[in-house]
């Protein structure tokens, strides 16, 4: 079907242009005006280019943030995705009050507010009343200690990502398998095909959609995340858990270093505005492949 | 055979999704010196004590009260705005329409660490700073595009022959879209609200940074448990569960949608 052409169509779209770019366009001219200036309080302030930009590219806390970064999503995406879709295709086929039931249980964790997230966990971890760390350290007699061991902090950050976000694989790929009629596992098991070959070819092609989407949105909700690190392990021990969004903050609030902050900031945001473009154009050919 | 251990593979998922969300649910019925004194797996004199403090003391629910109070305001911002707006992506090609849909796209992903500072200058500016009002205006930033990008989703599942029909009836274009197309699409309607609800209600990084004492969320309130003597397990682990009541409620009325939601694939 081919749309109306009108650019009377302008006058809808308005009010969200509007409030989106009030959200977004000013405090990123802020944000521009911060990285090219040196700003020692309001009434002094010296104009200095690109000489933050060209700092934080030779920084080497950043570059160290960023392949932590990469490290954190690469690992959330290996993880939770084939966690996610073991789980879907451990759901009951058809919908009633077990299916509601495991639904609204899986997607609880999606709902928690994210600090609260990292209170539970550290509730759930700390050696002496967490469930979990008393277990690792008392009963098994592992020495643990997250907040001071790097390697620990780090696989429990994952624990709680993984805890946290596993969720929203599942349901995405739930509703892909779904979308199966019963007539394609009827033909199978009349074909007798194996259990690995209904995953192959009937399971998987199914859930390609949904599947694109959730690699996007893990790989992006990973990159940009922020509070429930910080609630855990606050970026550390030193900085091993210190990830794009905490350095930034750490930088911006915390030293209030504006000018690197600021230049950080908008490098930041157009590694962002790369991958968004990438995954867009995936969706767009993603979309149109499940039409036909 | 087969169909039960899939049944216990999965009710072994549940069991360690839950299990974090029990151990939090143990220590908020249990007094402090007794979490810090000793072990144990389940209160074996639950109390209601840590509840009763949260419910008794203006300074704690104050802080459900202006969570609801931004979420909803977000939510009913976010509908009326993306409405007319994911109309006209799903109707018309207009001038630059793919490049508005991707931009207000990339806010979807913009990285709340950059917006933190120059959001704090620009509410401050506007004399918003510490009111639930500066909080639900910048949540638009995400759920705004998240709306119209649901919405346009559900909006193109309805054939434009209807519309049409309508007009040559002689429907203005306001009228048609009120009495006839909303309740059309009443479930994305819902299905979007969800979504508004549910990012706003759980971003927290905004709502720390634009609100000083009056208008604190409740997950941010929760931070005061860190006294002089240390942390009150107890009081943080009831606050928590509070937090986790109103998402499990919400999900429990679109749990027939959810899954369409999100197969929809746009989250």
């Amino acid at each position: 079907m081919e749309k109306w052409s009108d650019n009377k169509a302008w006058f809808l779209v308005l009010p969200v242009v509007l409030l989106v770019a009030f959200n977004a366009v000013i405090p990123l001219m802020t944000v521009v005006n911060y990285s090219v200036q040196d700003i020692f309080d309001p009434a002094h302030r010296i104009f200095v280019g690109m000489e933050w930009y060209r700092e934080m590219l030779h920084n080497s806390r950043l570059h160290d943030a960023l392949v932590r970064q990469f490290i954190f999503s690469g690992l959330v995406l290996l993880i939770e995705l084939p966690l996610g879709v073991f789980v879907a295709l451990t759901m009951p086929r058809k919908s009633g009050w077990k299916t509601s039931t495991a639904l609204v249980l899986i997607a609880l964790p999606l709902l928690i507010p994210w600090n609260v997230i990292g209170t539970i966990w550290v509730i759930f971890l700390r050696p002496d009343i967490g469930l979990l760390g008393r277990f690792i350290d008392h009963t098994l007699g592992i020495h643990f200690d997250y907040p001071t061991v790097p390697m620990e902090a780090w696989i429990s950050v994952m624990m709680m990502e993984v805890w946290h976000w596993t969720p929203l694989v599942v349901l995405l790929a739930y509703a892909g398998l779904r979308s199966i009629p019963d007539a394609y596992y009827q033909a199978a098991s009349i074909d007798g095909a194996s259990r690995w070959a209904v995953f192959f070819y009937i399971e998987l092609p199914k859930m390609r959609g949904v599947l694109t989407i959730a690699i996007l949105l893990r790989f992006m909700y990973s990159f940009l995340i922020y509070t429930e690190p910080f609630v855990l392990t606050g970026g550390g021990p030193g900085d091993s858990t210190t990830f794009l969004s905490i350095y930034l903050v750490k930088m911006a609030v915390g030293e209030f270093d504006v000018g690197r902050a600021g230049a950080f900031s908008i490098i930041y945001f157009l590694i962002v505005l790369a991958f968004c473009y990438v995954f867009y154009q995936v969706l767009l050919r993603a979309g149109t492949g499940e039409k036909q | 055979m087969k169909f039960k251990t899939r049944s216990i593979l999965l009710i072994g998922y549940l069991s360690v999704l839950m299990l974090p969300i029990y151990w939090m649910l143990n220590m908020s019925l249990r007094y402090n010196h007794d979490i810090m004194s000793r072990m144990a797996y389940y209160p074996a004199h639950p109390t209601f004590h840590n509840y009763m403090t949260i419910f008794t003391d203006p300074s704690w629910y104050m802080g459900y009260v202006n969570s609801f109070a931004y979420v909803s305001l977000n939510t009913i911002i976010c509908l009326v705005v993306a409405l007319p707006a994911a109309y006209a992506f799903s109707r018309y090609r207009f001038l630059g329409d793919k490049h508005l849909f991707f931009w207000l796209l990339t806010n979807l992903m913009a990285p709340a660490a950059v917006f933190l500072l120059p959001f704090f200058q620009l509410y401050s500016a506007l004399g918003l700073l510490d009111t639930y009002t500066a909080v639900a205006l910048a949540h638009t930033l995400f759920n705004a595009p998240l709306a119209v990008w649901i919405l346009e989703g559900f909006m193109s599942g309805i054939p434009r022959e209807i519309d049409e029909t309508a007009f040559i009836d002689g429907y203005s274009l306001p009228r048609f879209f009120i009495t006839v197309f909303i309740p059309l699409i009443r479930s994305g309607v819902g299905v979007t609200a969800f979504f508004c609800f549910m990012f706003s209600w759980v971003e927290l990084l905004f709502a720390r940074t634009l609100t000083v004492t009056q208008a604190k969320p409740i997950a941010v309130v929760m931070t005061r448990t860190v006294g002089a003597s240390g942390l009150d397990w107890g009081l943080l682990a009831a606050a928590g569960m509070l937090t986790i009541i109103p998402g499990g409620l919400v999900i429990y009325f679109v749990r027939n949608y959810i899954a369409k939601g999100f197969a929809l694939g746009r989250v």
